[in-house]
C-alpha cells in the first residue's frame, strides 16, 4: 500500500509482478508491536539457521559420497581434504543444535506469552509442522555419515513403525527398501534429507505471511489498538534483530570452534558395523525428551503412540487453554506452571540421555506423566480458575508505565 | 534484557547438566588425565611429541593397526620436510594400475598415498589377531568416551589381573579397557624404540607421544581451526558491540 517505487525499472516490474512491495511490506513497514523483548529474535535466528543449514548442505552434499561403503569415507575426505570441508561440516552438525536451540525457545517464547490464541491457531500449526519436518530432517541427516550411532539410530527409529497392528513389519521393510537398514537406506534418506528443507522453507513462507495477516504477539498479549501500540518492522526490529543474531551468532562459534563434537557421540567416528551394537544407543540431544517418552511406555506400540501423541497434542493447544488472556505476564498460577513444565522437559531430556534402568525409569514415567497431565488437565483448568491480573488499556499504555515506574528502558 | 539473560543462563546451565549427564551414561571408569597441549582455545600440538609419536606409531602399532584416513603429505603439519615424508611414503609398497599393458604393478609409496594396510582386509587381520581385529587408528581419540586420556589411560593400563578376575584365554588384563579382557597384548615395553632426539622412551613417555601423533591424526584442522574462531568471535564481538550501539541510536527517537 505504502510502498510507491520510484525507479523505473522497478515500478515497471512492480506493475506486473507486485513482489517488491511484498517483500518492502513484510521487512519493512511490517506493523509491529512497539514493546516485543528479546524473546522474540528467536523466530528471525531459526530462519537464519535454515539458510545456513541449506546453504552448508548443498557444498557438503557435492563431496559427499552416499553409499554404504564410501559414506564414512567420503565425510572424512570432507574433514580432511576439501578447502575448508571441516568448517563445512563442523557448521553444518552443530548447526543442526544451533537450529533446534533456537527452535525451542521460539516455542517456548509462545507458550508462555499465548502465541498460539485465536486469532493465530494456524500460525501455531505451521509452526508445529515446521518442527515435524526438522525432526524428520535431523533424524536423517545424522544417519549420513554412516558411523555407528548413524547406523543404529536408524535401526531403531524405523523399527517404531514396526509396532503398528498387523502391517508394521511391511511399513518396516518398505522404509528400510530391504529387510535391514542397509544401502537403499541410505540412498532414500540422503534424497529425503535434501528435499525436505525446501519443504520446510515452503512452510515457513506460509508461516510468515499467517503471522503477518494478524501481526506479532508481544509480551502483554494485547492487540494492536492504537497507531502509537505499532512501530514499523525497518529499522527497529531489523537492528534489534542484527544486534541478537551477532550474540547468537558468538555462541555458535563457541561450540563450532572449540567443541565442535560436544554435541555429537563418539561412537559415530566408528563407521557402521551392522554385527556390533553399542552398549548405549542414544539419539541426538533434541530427540531426548522423545526418547525418554517413547522408554517411558513398557509397551513398544504404546511408547510409540504416546511419543507421537506429545506433539500431537501440541496441535490441540488452542483449544485445550481455557484462559481468555494470552501473556502469562497476567496469569500468575499459569506462570508457575509454565516454569515447572519447562523443568520437565529439561528433565525429560536428562532421563533420554540415560539408559533404561533403575530409578531412571521411575522419574522418566514421572516425567511423562506430567508433561500430559499440564497440557491435558491443568492447562484447561487452569484457566477456568485462575484469577487473572488486571490487563493495561493498550500496549503504549504498558510501556509507558514501565518506563515511568523502573526508570529503565523497558526493552532495551 | 537482564530477564531474557537470566533465564537463559539458568536453562543453560540446567540443560548442560542434562546433557553431560546424558554423556557420562557410558564412561563409568575414570581415566588418568593429561594436560595435552592441544586443549584448551589456544592449544597447538606438540610436533616433538608427535613425531616421536610417528615412530612409535610406524614402529609398534603399524604392525597391527591401519591408519587409512591419513595420508604421508599431510605430516607436513607435524613440521616434516618434504624428502622426509617422500622418504617415509617410500617405505611402503602399493599395488597400483593397471599400466599401458593392462598389468598391475607395485611401486613405492608416494606423499600422496594413505598409510598402508597392514593386512589386506578385516578377515586377514582377524585370522592373525586370535580372532580379534585391531580397529584403524585415525579416528581413534575422537571414537572413545575419554579421548586422549581414554588412549593414554588404556596404553598405560595393562597390569596383573586381580586374583578374582578370570582372564580368558589370549586375553590380557587392562584397567581401563571396558570388561577388563583386552585381545591387544601389551603394545609397548620400556625402550621399545630409540627415539632419534634422545628423548628416553620409558612407557608412559611412547604413551604419551602416540597419543599426541593419533590425536593429530583424528583432527588434523584442529589449529586452523581454533586460529579462526578466535579471529570470528573477536569480529563477532565487535559487530556485536557496533549493532547494539546503532540499536540504541535507531530506538531512541521511540522514548
Amino acid at each position: 500500500m505504502s510502498f510507491q517505487p520510484k525507479n523505473p525499472m522497478v515500478k515497471w516490474v512492480e506493475h506486473r509482478l507486485p513482489i517488491v512491495g511484498m517483500v518492502h511490506h513484510a521487512l519493512y513497514d511490517y506493523p509491529t508491536p512497539k514493546n516485543l523483548s528479546y524473546w522474540w529474535t528467536f523466530g528471525s535466528l531459526a530462519g537464519f539457521m535454515l539458510v545456513v543449514q541449506i546453504i552448508t548442505g548443498i557444498v557438503l552434499s557435492m563431496h559427499y559420497t552416499p553409499h554404504v561403503d564410501l559414506a564414512f569415507n567420503s565425510v572424512e575426505h570432507i574433514m580432511r581434504d576439501v578447502n575448508y570441508g571441516w568448517l563445512l561440516r563442523y557448521m553444518h552438525a552443530n548447526g543442526a543444535s544451533m537450529f533446534f536451540i533456537v527452535v525451542y525457545l521460539h516455542i517456548f517464547r509462545g507458550l508462555y506469552y499465548g502465541s498460539y490464541k485465536a486469532p493465530r491457531e494456524l500460525l501455531w500449526w505451521l509452526g508445529l509442522v515446521i518442527f515435524l519436518l526438522m525432526m524428520a530432517t535431523a533424524f536423517m541427516g545424522y544417519v549420513l555419515p554412516w558411523g555407528q550411532m548413524s547406523f543404529w539410530g536408524a535401526t531403531v527409529i524405523t523399527n517404531l513403525f514396526g509396532a503398528i497392528p498387523v502391517v508394521g513389519d511391511t511399513i518396516v521393510t518398505w522404509l528400510w527398501g530391504g529387510f535391514s537398514v542397509d544401502n537403499p537406506t541410505l540412498n532414500r534418506f540422503f534424497s529425503l534429507h535434501y528435499l525436505l528443507p525446501f519443504v520446510i522453507v515452503g512452510v515457513v513462507i506460509l508461516h510468515i505471511w499467517s503471522l503477518h495477516t494478524n501481526g506479532s504477539n508481544n509480551p502483554t498479549g494485547l492487540d494492536l489498538k492504537e497507531k502509537s501500540d505499532s512501530i514499523p518492522f525497518h529499522p527497529y526490529y531489523t537492528i534489534k534483530d542484527l544486534f541478537g543474531l551477532a550474540v547468537f551468532l558468538i555462541f555458535f562459534s563457541a561450540f563450532l570452534f572449540y567443541a565442535p563434537n560436544y554435541l555429537g557421540h563418539p561412537d559415530n567416528y566408528i563407521p557402521a558395523n551392522p554385527l556390533v551394537t553399542p552398549a548405549h544407543i542414544v539419539p541426538e540431544w533434541y530427540f531426548l525428551p522423545f526418547y525418554a517418552i517413547l522408554r517411558a511406555v513398557p509397551d513398544k506400540l504404546g511408547g510409540v503412540l504416546l511419543m507421537f501423541g506429545a506433539i500431537a497434542i501440541l496441535f490441540l493447544l488452542p483449544w485445550l487453554d481455557r484462559s481468555r488472556i494470552r501473556s502469562a505476564r497476567f496469569r500468575p498460577i499459569y506462570k508457575q506452571l509454565f516454569w515447572i513444565f519447562v523443568a520437565d522437559c529439561i528433565l525429560l531430556t536428562y532421563i533420554g540421555g540415560k539408559p533404561a534402568e533403575g530409578a531412571y525409569i521411575l522419574w522418566g514415567r514421572i516425567a511423562t506423566i506430567y508433561y500430559f497431565v499440564h497440557i491435558l488437565i491443568l492447562l484447561p483448568l487452569v484457566g477456568l480458575f485462575e484469577k487473572p491480573k488486571p490487563l493495561p488499556a493498550s500496549i503504549s499504555e504498558d510501556v509507558l508505565a514501565k518506563k515511568g515506574s523502573a526508570g529503565e528502558a523497558s526493552n532495551a | 534484557m537482564l530477564k531474557l539473560i537470566k533465564s537463559l543462563s539458568a536453562a543453560a546451565l540446567l540443560s548442560v547438566v542434562a546433557i553431560s549427564g546424558a554423556h557420562a551414561a557410558g564412561a563409568a571408569i575414570e581415566y588418568k588425565s593429561v594436560d595435552w597441549s592441544h586443549e584448551g582455545p589456544f592449544g597447538t600440538y606438540d610436533r616433538a611429541a608427535a613425531q616421536r609419536g610417528l615412530q612409535v606409531y610406524r614402529e609398534v602399532c603399524a604392525g597391527c593397526h591401519s591408519l587409512e584416513q591419513v595420508s604421508f603429505r599431510t605430516l607436513a603439519d607435524l613440521g616434516f620436510t618434504e624428502d622426509e615424508i617422500k622418504a617415509i611414503a617410500a617405505e611402503g609398497t602399493y599395488m597400483d594400475g593397471p599400466n599401458d599393458e593392462g598389468d598391475m604393478f607395485e611401486r613405492a609409496g608416494k606423499p600422496f598415498d594413505k598409510f598402508p594396510s597392514p593386512f589386506a582386509n578385516e578377515k586377514a587381520a582377524r585370522a592373525s589377531n586370535g580372532g580379534a581385529f585391531p580397529p584403524d587408528l585415525s579416528l581413534i581419540v575422537k571414537a572413545r568416551p575419554g579421548f586422549e586420556n581414554y588412549l593414554y589411560s588404556l596404553l598405560t593400563g595393562y597390569e596383573d589381573a586381580p586374583e578374582d578376575h578370570k582372564l580368558p584365554a589370549g586375553m590380557a588384563y587392562n584397567a581401563y579397557f571396558a570388561g577388563h579382557n583386552i585381545a591387544m597384548p601389551a603394545p609397548l615395553a620400556e625402550d621399545g624404540v630409540e627415539y632419534a632426539d634422545g628423548t628416553k622412551a620409558s612407557v608412559d613417555q611412547m604413551a604419551k607421544d602416540v597419543t599426541v601423533f593419533l590425536a593429530w591424526a583424528a583432527e588434523p584442522k584442529l589449529e586452523e581451526r581454533k586460529n579462526m574462531g578466535l579471529k570470528v568471535i573477536l569480529f563477532l564481538l565487535l559487530l556485536g558491540g557496533i549493532f547494539y550501539a546503532a540499536k540504541r541510536k535507531v530506538w531512541s527517537d521511540l522514548h
